[in-house]
């Protein structure tokens, strides 16, 4: 969501950081995929030629979201900046009601698709049905992505994240939407937040609204001979995917499978996954959908049902209900993320992917270390 | 409204040294000052002479203006020139210069047609007055332009029609406060307060004086309640009220000038022309006093310290800081307010923090727009892991005063370094040589070292050893001149120069503290003699504990013992200021001063037994070469210990009262209490 004085941010983020006056940018916006979305433009500028050294990625300061006048509001100041004299202000003044001061919250706009008329929270409760998804599954899966950020956090695993400093003299080492106290009793006590009176998804079982950034350096092999740069891993292939607005959740399922049949790769090929988290039900959706012959055959155009993803190599330290999905960074972080995780285990193959509002699934294979040759 | 480029003069007009007038097709003269062979324009006698020519030629064909301007990109008018003072003896000679820059200051201010000045840059001290003398003012916005009166840091007050001019302009409290403290302005607050008319962007300012002379809106007078200011009644009660408050700062035995400016306002501000006379009678007495004198002496002890530092010889970006604690974390937020970016490497994520925020309490008061402190901001960058190393021009070292753990240190970062970047340490206590063993090239080491606070005490030592690259110490001053500090180039020896100075007088205080004398009444004595701070003060805010370090260190080394009552304060967590306890007790940061016994009487000699010390010490350091020449000596405990500056110097001031006559007092000491008081060899030289 772009904040009014930084509708460019890229460039604000490039000249705040010192990359120099001639360094040109810019912002792409794909939703919840942005960031990706950079990563994927900087790939493609690499691989033509058009440029050796890219730092790409993603920002998002939810928490700055702005508060829009309506458009009743806006006409009437219009007026009003119109009125030359007492009488045509007193005649303006006069014409406004209680209704033009009703705020409209940027951030719900934002998460609300303007095409089914659905929020985000609402998709995830249609993909709960279809999949028959149960608020317990939805509400545990939540509780094992805290436990693993926990475990993450004590064991020292997540040195990509800077800590952050305030102006009043403290220090944030830490994400603070860990719940380490949390329990399937008191996730059970959550209400509904989208469908209120009957529904499923909880802020606890949804992804956090939260502040991020993530930023990698992508560099050309000439780049990185050059500035003699440690490599932490490569892109190989990306995929963009379009699937049903109201069911954008099953984006992963949509735009992971090409990119495995490009490659003849089946699921045991794949080290570790980093589906990020927007909602429970809307991960363990994917996976359902890919243990479904009929959803393989008549969605993704398969012969039968793709196979089941092990749980033990999903998001392994957590992820978007943990520790927050700033929607448009969250689509570097997992990328950058899943390098760590093959790197720390020494493992080769891992694909990042993400569901995008407006019905779209993104997805990036990715391998750990330098190119090892043919 | 089309702008016409002033044209040539014709070729008949007299050429002037360091002046251009410049009749443009509209009959506005552009009189653009460029003083020949300095960088900075300066009203010398030679400057004014020739104003007074033109503007005398100008009176006779009166154009429809006059914009006076500057050449210099550096800023409109600096000042008099300060160096045709110092050889003068009599007062007539001093009067003849200062009626020489009020004539030519009312025959602008008397000429028939508008007149503007288009300031930018520095405009200070007599180019203040100049352009007082204007019917306009028109200021560049830019941070960079500084206005204001500086003449009493000086020891005078102005002294070509400021003193007159500026309170009837904005009111007296306005005025008296910038010519009381000296303090400059930028012109976004000169406009606030009325003393320019105009701040605009550089690239309006041309269009804005033309403009002005093309429409001349009426010029700008003081409010009501400011113009009653400077009415009789109220003049006497205001008066008042700023003798009290010139009073914390600069004790009138000391600093006379200040409280003859206000006397000079008070009984004179009804009659402008009589006042103008008493102006210069005035300043003409204090420019031959010993306060100015010295104080002019301080001024270009500043410009030596200034020169010791060639600022082409580096061109630092990016500095490293090693250590995010006090020191390290102050010297971190300076060099990034002074534009260059800085990694600060801490593992303490705590410490990191503090750092950011006394950054931001600092960058905010000194920016205030908040474009500009976010930028600040964004240049000090915290760095958890040490990233920075690699890519910085200089690399402080500030950690804790360990040797293992500094030549460690060292070892792991000069592989990492850039080549041909600078390495510094910010130790008070180490000497070089020894930390220098761990570096494959241990030539490359140089001391920088910095006094808490940072962001105010003005002056740098910089150490080398025996050893040291003198390229290397050069680049070191060079880097102290881009970060605007004053760079005092030191050997490697115990305290260096302004703590060796320091501790002697430090302990002596202890040392009476610890007779009976109360501290109060040290510290009366101190601040007396002109110290900024007494020292027992002093030393609760610089923490007992580190003082205590310090005091060991030298006495392993000099003639210095540690008073036991030191040790006793600090074993006792008695630590000063930061501990709420040390010889006083405080209540954040203000002592609480007991009240002396009744009929109790201090001995006599308090004021003498601390002086001395300090000026014997001073001696030493002489001998042994710890600087250069009496001189740096003089600058070095000036502008790093805030001795007395109206005294121009340790040395300076043993020379004024005596040589001999202070020598025989050390003599008596000596007697009295011991062989710390036997004077140095170096006496004999003085």
């Amino acid at each position: 969501m772009p904040g009014p004085d930084e509708v460019n941010i890229a460039r604000v983020v490039a000249l705040r950081l010192g990359c120099g006056k001639h360094v040109p940018a810019w912002t792409v916006q794909r939703n919840c995929a942005s960031g990706m979305q950079a990563l994927d433009c900087a790939a493609r500028n690499i691989a033509s030629g058009r440029a050796h050294l890219i730092l790409a990625g993603g920002v998002e300061a939810m928490s700055h979201a702005p508060v829009l006048l309506n458009n009743d509001m806006v006409t009437w100041l219009g007026e009003w900046s119109t009125a030359r004299n007492f009488g045509a202000r007193l005649a303006a003044l006069s014409k406004l009601r209680a209704g033009h001061f009703k705020p409209i919250i940027g951030l719900l706009r934002g998460l609300t698709d303007p095409v089914v008329g659905l929020s985000m929270g609402q998709t995830a409760e249609n993909l709960a049905h279809r999949f028959n998804i149960s608020r317990e599954r939805m509400d545990a899966f939540a509780l094992e992505s805290h436990h693993r950020l926990a475990q993450a956090q004590d064991d020292k695993l997540l040195g990509e994240i800077e800590t952050l400093y305030d102006t009043k003299g403290n220090a944030y080492e830490h994400d603070d939407g860990l719940r380490r106290d949390g329990d399937m009793a008191k996730m059970a006590k959550l209400k509904p937040v989208f469908d209120r009176e009957f529904g499923n998804v909880t802020a606890g079982n949804s992804a956090q609204i939260t502040d991020g950034a993530a930023l990698l350096v992508l560099a050309s092999a000439e780049a990185v001979e050059k500035y003699k740069l440690p490599v932490l891993g490569r892109i190989i292939d990306i995929q963009w995917a379009g699937l049903e607005p109201a069911q954008m959740g099953l984006g992963p399922a949509h735009s992971i499978v090409p990119i495995m049949q490009r490659h003849n790769f089946t699921i045991p090929d794949i080290d570790y996954w980093e589906i990020n988290e927007a909602f429970a039900a809307q991960v363990l959706a994917c996976l359902e959908a890919w243990k479904e012959d009929d959803y393989c055959r008549t969605e993704l155009g398969l012969e039968g049902a793709f196979g089941e993803v092990d749980l033990a190599r999903l998001n392994v330290d957590g992820g978007g209900v943990s520790i927050g999905h700033p929607v448009g960074a969250s689509g570097a972080r997992i990328v950058l993320h899943l390098l760590n995780v093959l790197k720390r285990t020494n493992t080769r193959r891992g694909i990042a992917s993400l569901c995008i509002g407006g019905g779209q699934g993104g997805a990036m294979l990715v391998e750990s270390g330098r190119e090892t040759g043919p | 409204m089309t702008i016409k480029e002033p044209m040539n003069p014709p070729a008949d007009k007299p050429i002037y040294k360091h002046w251009h007038v410049e009749r443009d097709n509209d009959a506005i003269v552009w009189l653009h000052i460029d003083v020949a062979n300095n960088s900075a324009n300066i009203l010398s006698s030679g400057v004014l002479d020739e104003l007074n020519e033109i503007l005398e030629k100008l009176t006779y064909a009166l154009p429809r203006g006059v914009i006076v301007l500057s050449d210099k990109p550096n800023g409109f008018v600096a000042g008099a020139d300060v160096k045709e003072f110092v050889p003068l003896k009599e007062t007539a000679d001093a009067l003849v210069l200062l009626r020489r820059g009020q004539r030519a200051m009312n025959r602008l201010a008397e000429l028939k047609c508008p007149t503007v000045a288009l300031i930018h840059g520095f405009c200070l001290g007599g180019g203040m007055e100049l352009a007082l003398a204007c019917r306009y003012r028109i200021a560049d916005e830019d941070p960079r332009t500084r206005l204001g009166l500086p003449e009493i840091k000086l020891g005078i007050h102005p002294g070509f029609g400021g003193t007159v001019r500026l309170p009837s302009l904005i009111g007296a409290p306005a005025a008296m406060d910038l010519m009381l403290t000296g303090k400059t302005i930028d012109a976004r607050t000169a406009k606030k307060i009325g003393m320019v008319d105009y701040a605009v962007p550089a690239r309006h300012l041309k269009r804005a004086a033309v403009a002005v002379i093309m429409k001349m809106p009426a010029p700008h007078r003081p409010t009501l309640l400011q113009s009653l200011t400077n009415k009789g009644v109220i003049r006497n009660i205001l008066a008042g009220a700023m003798r009290h408050r010139v009073a914390e700062k600069a004790p009138g035995a000391h600093y006379p000038a200040p409280y003859a400016l206000i006397d000079l306002w008070v009984k004179h501000a009804h009659d402008p022309a009589k006042m103008m006379e008493e102006e210069a009678i005035s300043v003409a007495r204090f420019v031959l006093g010993k306060t100015a004198h010295n104080l002019v002496r301080v001024f270009f002890l500043q410009e030596r310290l200034k020169s010791l530092g060639k600022k082409t010889l580096i061109a630092p970006q990016h500095v490293h800081v090693i250590g995010g604690g006090v020191m390290g974390g102050d010297i971190a937020i300076w060099c990034a307010l002074q534009g260059l970016r800085v990694t600060v490497q801490e593992t303490r994520h705590d410490a990191l923090a503090k750092v950011i925020k006394r950054a931001y309490a600092l960058f905010k008061k000194r920016f205030k727009q908040p474009r500009l402190v976010q930028a600040a901001m964004d240049r000090l960058i915290p760095d958890d892991k040490g990233v920075g190393v690699g890519h910085a021009d200089v690399v402080i070292e500030a950690i804790f005063e360990d040797i293992l753990a500094k030549q460690a240190l060292y070892r792991e970062i000069e592989p990492k370094m850039k080549a041909g970047a600078l390495l510094a340490t910010n130790t008070s206590s180490i000497p070089l040589e020894i930390l220098s063993e761990a570096l494959a090239k241990p030539s490359r080491l140089v001391g920088i070292h910095f006094f808490n606070p940072v962001a105010q005490m003005q002056l740098v030592e910089v150490v080398s050893s025996p050893i040291t690259d003198s390229m290397v110490a050069r680049q070191a001053a060079a880097f102290v001149r881009h970060i605007d500090r004053l760079p005092l180039p030191v050997k490697s020896s115990p305290g260096f120069l302004v703590n060796r100075v320091l501790m002697p007088y430090l302990l002596e205080a202890v040392t009476m503290e610890w007779e009976g004398v109360p501290a109060a009444m040290i510290d009366k004595a101190a601040l007396d003699f002109g110290m900024p701070m007494g020292p027992i003060r002093l030393a609760d805010t610089v923490g007992l504990d580190i003082c205590l370090s310090v005091a060991e260190i030298l006495s392993q080394r000099l003639n210095v013992d540690v008073p036991p009552r030191l040790r006793e304060l600090v074993s006792a967590g008695r630590l000063g200021v930061k501990s709420g306890q040390g010889f006083y007790t405080y209540h954040g940061d203000k002592p609480q001063i007991p009240r002396a016994k009744p009929g109790y009487t201090p001995p006599s000699d308090i004021a003498e037994r601390l002086m001395l010390r300090l000026l014997n010490e001073a001696a030493a350091c002489l001998r042994e070469g710890v600087v250069a020449d009496a001189d740096l000596l003089d600058a070095g405990v000036i502008f790093g210990t805030g001795f007395a500056p109206f005294r121009g110097g340790p040395i300076n001031y043993v020379q004024e009262a005596g040589v001999d006559i202070q020598r025989k007092k050390l003599h008596e000491l000596e007697q009295h209490y011991g062989k710390r008081f036997v004077a140095d060899a170096e006496w004999a030289e003085l």
